[in-house]
């Protein structure tokens, strides 16, 4: 029963956020302050992620798939495979729900408990729309770009990596990243990057938008937010994968 | 003007508001009082339209806020103006920008425009040199002014204020009081202050409406509330010693 309300809540609350906007110019703007909030700010974590995880994903290939049958260009190739298919996807995205999710929840619920939403509706402002619009939008659009940097990110870190650790020469890894590259896995994880990025701004707004309470309560929301978000990404993951690939 | 007519308003099962009756009148400084938790604010939230009521009529000059649509109700909003009792300024914006905020969103003014109207509604409510300031960086009683001049930004019929006075010193909350009480005469808006604090009731209260456990117990004006025999009232009013020995001093100057 509890779940059912909230998803019923959760979507009544989209209706309300995709009504059309009072203003385009303001919405405008605040989609530009949002993008720059929640995704520019994302860029140096993501970059510093993304070339160590590259770099872990090249040695552990390196020691767990040594073996005179494999080619060693495999490493490279496994490395741009992994970050493709789930690391800069979905990982990436579960970091990010982290990162931004916590941020979204913890905002809306503050501005929940000290009555600022309550006045806009007064004003007759569509809170919901102007505050929780701006962030879906914004996160949509700069997850795909965050992806293509955590896969370059990951790319360089595994560059680095196998050369200094003497498991793999520069040009066997650049020939690895090179062979049989699929074009439809990047398409498949961009798709995802955008449901993901979705439920990264839509989740927590709700559970930040509907907290009651104090302090505590905006905690509460905000641990929830993450969590919920990255067992639904993680859900998603596996509908997509089951979708695209069949 | 705004009438409440037989308001009643339950939260889960629990009844908060009971048929309450009311009539604020244009160009006045309405007063709701009553202990914490007798639902003063659920009233004050269910006239603007932030609860919805289970039963009653609320009539804003005539207009019954039950029969209106969707954009009917917009447009009302856009003739009220609220202070909340914390402000409820805008934390990411500055003073300016709290108070640009309702122009930005309905009005097509123009930049200069907007910034006389800033000037003014600033100016009026004694903020200077602090336009740029963000809500943390300015004290308690000037955030309500902001708040106020924010509630005045378009020109409102309606004003509501949930306990302006909430958190200030004596001078600031007399200064608040004097200033919602300027800006209702002087734009003849209906203003619906909800308070506890007895000094405001003294000093502004035109009409004074008081809840008790949900129901209204009273209504009057500022000059009755100190001679009525009414006994929730009296002790609510004389709860307090300083308002006791009020009393006790009024009295011996009518006796005399």
């Amino acid at each position: 029963m509890g779940v059912l309300y909230h998803i019923g809540q959760y979507f009544l609350l989209m209706v309300r956020v995709f009504k059309k906007p009072e203003k385009n110019s303001i919405y405008w703007r605040q989609l530009i302050l949002e993008i720059e909030k929640l995704g520019i700010n994302s860029i140096a974590i993501v970059a510093v992620i993304s070339v160590f995880m590259g770099g872990i994903i090249t040695l552990q290939l390196t020691y767990n798939m040594a073996s005179p049958l494999m080619p060693n260009y495999i490493i490279g190739l496994g490395n741009r495979d992994t970050l493709i298919l789930e690391f800069s996807s979905t990982v990436l995205s579960l970091m990010l729900a982290g990162k931004v999710g916590s941020n979204i929840a913890s905002e809306l619920g503050s501005m929940r408990i000290t009555e600022q939403i309550d006045s806009m509706e007064i004003m007759g402002v569509n809170s919901a729309s102007y505050l929780i619009l701006p962030k879906i939008l914004a996160v949509v659009f700069i997850s795909p770009i965050l992806f293509i940097i955590s896969v370059f990110c990951g790319l360089v870190g595994g560059l680095i990596t196998g050369p200094l650790s003497g498991a793999v020469t520069i040009a066997t890894y650049t020939t690895g990243i090179t062979t049989l590259f699929v074009p439809f896995y990047v398409y498949f994880s961009i798709i995802k990057t955008f449901v993901f990025g979705f439920l990264i701004a839509s989740v927590p707004s709700y559970m930040g938008y509907f907290v009651q309470g104090g302090a505590l309560e905006v905690g509460r929301a905000s641990t929830g937010a993450v969590v919920n978000t990255s067992i639904l990404i993680l859900f998603f993951d596996l509908v997509l994968t089951q979708l695209l690939f069949k | 003007m705004i009438e409440i007519k037989n308001l009643s308003k339950s939260f889960e099962g629990r009844e908060v508001l009971k048929e309450v009756s009311s009539l604020f009148e244009k160009g006045k400084t309405n007063l709701i009082i009553g202990q914490s938790g007798s639902g003063k604010t659920v009233l004050l939230k269910s006239i603007v339209g932030l609860f919805d009521i289970d039963a009653g009529e609320i009539l804003f000059d005539g207009r019954n806020t039950r029969l209106m649509d969707f954009k009917e109700q917009k447009l009302l909003r856009q003739e009220i103006g609220m202070v909340f009792q914390n402000g409820a300024l805008f934390d990411s914006l500055t003073v300016e920008e709290n108070v640009r905020f309702p122009m930005d969103m309905f009005t097509t003014m123009t930049l200069k425009e907007k910034k006389m109207r800033i000037d003014f509604c600033l100016d009026r409510v004694n903020i200077k040199e602090s336009n740029h300031l963000y809500p943390s960086e300015i004290s308690g009683g000037m955030r309500k002014r902001v708040a106020i001049a924010r509630a005045i930004a378009l020109n409102p019929k309606y004003l509501f204020c949930d306990e302006p006075n909430s958190g200030l010193d004596p001078v600031t909350s007399i200064l608040i009081d004097a200033l919602i009480k300027e800006i209702t005469s002087e734009f003849d808006i209906t203003t619906i202050i909800n308070t506890h604090d007895m000094n405001s009731v003294m000093e502004i209260g035109d009409n004074i409406l008081y809840i008790y456990e949900g129901q209204k117990c009273w209504e009057g004006t500022s000059s009755q509330i100190f001679n009525t025999r009414n006994k929730k009232l009296n002790a609510f009013v004389f709860a307090s010693p300083f308002s006791k020995k009020f009393r006790e001093i009024k009295q011996m100057e009518d006796d005399e």
